[in-house]
């Protein structure tokens, strides 16, 4: 029977293998929704635990969360050294974390911290950050960075290489600050969250590359204002050393500020208080309710796709339908010769929905090598674009049981054409007319 | 044991303002070959279904092999068809995907007496039935049966029908789309095998040319009396 049918599809190779590929299509696509989901959630919620609030300027939360936790975009201008000090200093707040942000270093985005970052920030369910090589911010040098596992596997560095690292955050930069280069003092090790596609720098260094670079903007036109711009911006700095204490260099402006509690409980007081803080406008944003907000935007998108995807299965449904039905007029003789070899109806019956069996399966198949074969293809960006993996891993029961759905219509689609062969024998019996 | 027992057949097609059948007795014994003639329209073709029971008939109308074909039904009847009966057809015998060996051994799929009765070698018998209808050709038997000629299609249809030695062969107007020599040589290799594999042959045509190959020749409009 199986063998019978296989014959027949290959006789009507050409049809049935875009059916094949039409369905195989539909199999691709709504895995590689739900799987690009299931990463998006996954590298989302990994990568970053235990902040209880970030405070930014004012802006939207999941701009916030967004540009802090995940490099992507940016946030509103600066925020005051003196917002962050007086933050520091309040009674239920543990520990605060400076960050700034808005370079890049080939594309990756640049963080400027402090040492208390890596001793506070936590990933996937409350793991530490952990060097695979070299060390953190080593005491006096305003030079050193830290960079992610991705940053160093993909360009191969190792502490002691010296980078450079370009103004804005896009991937194509022209404004490199070739005068202003960081020595890498160590490497992460692998998070599979945000931080691995990310260079970390002290607050010191960060300042350096802005000192240089908005002097000659600020009077693009004067060419001799800009040695001297230079030469004061350098100054500045020297100033700044002077002066530091406790966290060292202390830049005018930062971007934001990770915040963790003694009492977790009184994260709400204490947003209140900065909501309504009066000399700087800012928000203090839950990680965990801009998480929310965001799966809100993107669960409308989710829909979207995913109703997308299933409209192409029933494409490739209605595909293999009108394929099935459209040869039974000219297989007509095909079954009448078949029941005068003794094929009973119920048998032909058969043979329809084992060739519908057989289509749907062929394509279930390709569609998974479709959706491997395209893992393979954009993990790698990606994780370099978003920090999400796709993964390769078996698949999960819920897989399992789209596969089966799929199947499932592909046969209850297959009766269709097959009930219809099934009055046409009766019908014609053995009479082979046209 | 007869191939084939007829007696008082009474059919009408549905719908139909008179009777198309109406048969007193007409028998077979085995290896006897039957030619049966008639102009267009008698009724020849719709005997043949009913013998093959594809068209509902009374009970005890007609015996196939001893056994009442309007008391089987469904599926047991095309079982009990494939088991007992080969049949041709005039035109579009085989399966055109199918080579001329895999469209021989069809009935043997089908039919478990059929594969038995086929002997060890159902793909050997295959092989001899095609050689002796001079199809010998390993070539031929292999290709797919849309690229053999009419007249080898047909032989290919006979045998076909022979493979597995059922008890009765129903042939409608198998030779219409052959030219003379074509036509005598098939009813000849037809009617030899038959008699060597003690099969009954019911051979329907309006060609009373091929008359003299067979060991009976009836008129339709004698045995109907239902024809005008
Ligand atoms: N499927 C059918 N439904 C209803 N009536 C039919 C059907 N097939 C045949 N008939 C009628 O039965 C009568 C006999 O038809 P049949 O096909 O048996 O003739 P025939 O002797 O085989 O003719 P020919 O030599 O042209 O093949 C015709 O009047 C025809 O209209
Ligand atoms: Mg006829």
């Amino acid at each position: 029977m199986l063998g019978f049918s296989l014959r027949s599809l290959w006789n009507r190779r050409f049809v049935a293998s875009l059916t094949v590929l039409a369905i195989s299509l539909s199999v691709a696509l709504i895995l590689g929704v739900e799987r690009l989901r299931d990463g998006a959630r996954d590298s989302f919620a990994n990568s970053a635990s235990g902040i209880d609030l970030i405070v930014a300027p004012r802006g939207n939360s999941v701009q916030i969360l967004m540009a802090t936790v995940f490099g992507v975009g940016s946030t509103g201008t600066g925020m005051t050294w003196e917002s962050f000090e007086w933050l520091e200093d309040r009674p239920e707040v543990a520990w605060a974390i400076p960050i700034q942000m808005g370079d890049n270093h080939r594309g990756y985005p640049v963080i400027g911290t402090d040492g208390s970052y890596f001793e506070h920030f936590r990933h996937s369910g409350g793991q530490p950050l952990s060097l695979a090589a070299g060390a953190f911010f080593t005491g006096d040098g305003a030079d050193a960075a830290v960079v992610g596992a991705e940053v160093a596997a993909r360009f191969g560095y190792a502490p002691g290489d010296v980078i450079v690292n370009a103004h804005g955050s896009g991937e194509v930069s022209f404004d490199v600050h070739d005068d202003a280069p960081f020595t890498i003092s160590g490497v992460l090790a692998p998070t599979g969250a945000a931080v691995d596609r990310m260079v970390f720098v002290t607050l010191e260094g960060f300042d350096i590359i802005h000192a240089q670079a908005d002097a000659p903007l600020s009077d693009p036109l004067d060419p001799a204002a800009m040695p001297a711009d230079d030469h004061d911006g350098h100054d500045a700095h020297g100033d700044h050393e002077v002066t530091e204490a406790g966290h060292g260099h202390e830049p005018d402006q930062i971007n934001a500020v990770y915040v963790g509690l003694i009492d977790r409980t009184n994260v709400l007081g204490l947003q209140r208080a900065v909501n309504e803080r009066p000399s700087d406008a800012l928000s203090a944003v839950l990680p965990a309710v801009a998480l929310a907000e965001l799966w809100g935007i993107a669960g409308t998108a989710e829909r979207a796709m995913r109703l997308m995807a299933w409209a192409v299965a029933l494409a490739g449904m209605i595909g293999m339908v009108v394929m099935l039905s459209a040869t039974l007029d000219t297989r007509r003789r095909e079954f009448a010769i078949l029941r005068s070899v003794g094929a009973t109806p119920t048998r032909i019956f058969a043979l329809i929905v084992t060739e519908a069996a057989v289509l749907t399966a062929a394509g279930l198949i390709l569609g998974l090598i479709l959706l491997t074969v395209a893992t393979f293809v954009t993990d790698p960006i990606l994780s370099a674009r978003f920090g999400m993996r796709l993964g390769f891993d078996v698949f999960g029961a819920r897989e399992l049981g789209t596969l089966f759905v799929i199947f499932c219509a592909g046969l209850l689609a297959s009766l269709i054409p097959a009930i219809r062969v099934y009055r046409m024998t009766l019908a014609d019996g053995l009479s082979v007319r046209l | 044991m007869h191939p084939l027992r007829i007696e008082r057949l009474v059919y009408r097609w549905p719908g139909a303002a008179r009777n198309t059948l109406e048969i007193g007795a007409l028998s077979l014994a085995s290896g006897e070959s039957l030619f049966l003639f008639g102009p267009s329209g008698c009724g020849k073709s719709t005997l043949l279904s009913a013998i093959a029971g594809v068209v509902e008939v009374p009970k005890g109308a007609i015996r196939v092999a001893d056994q009442d074909v309007g008391a089987v039904h469904g599926g047991a009847r095309d079982r009990f068809r494939v088991d007992h009966i080969g049949m041709i057809f005039q035109v579009f015998n085989l399966i055109p995907w199918l080579s001329a060996t895999e469209n021989v051994l069809l009935p043997c799929t089908y039919s478990r007496h059929r594969r038995v009765r086929a002997g060890d070698n159902p793909e050997g018998t295959a092989r001899r039935l095609l050689s002796e209808l001079d199809l010998s050709d390993p070539s031929l038997a292999s290709k797919p049966a849309n690229e053999l000629s009419v007249g080898q299609q047909q032989r290919v249809a006979a045998a076909r029908a022979l493979i597995g030695k059922p008890d009765l062969i129903l042939a409608d107007e198998p030779t219409s789309a052959l030219d003379e020599a074509a036509k005598a040589a098939f009813v000849d290799l037809l009617t030899r095998e038959c008699a060597e594999a003690g099969t009954a042959l019911l051979f329907v045509s309006h060609d009373r040319s091929l008359e003299r190959q067979f060991d009976r020749s009836v008129d339709f409009r004698d045995l109907n009396r239902s024809a005008a």
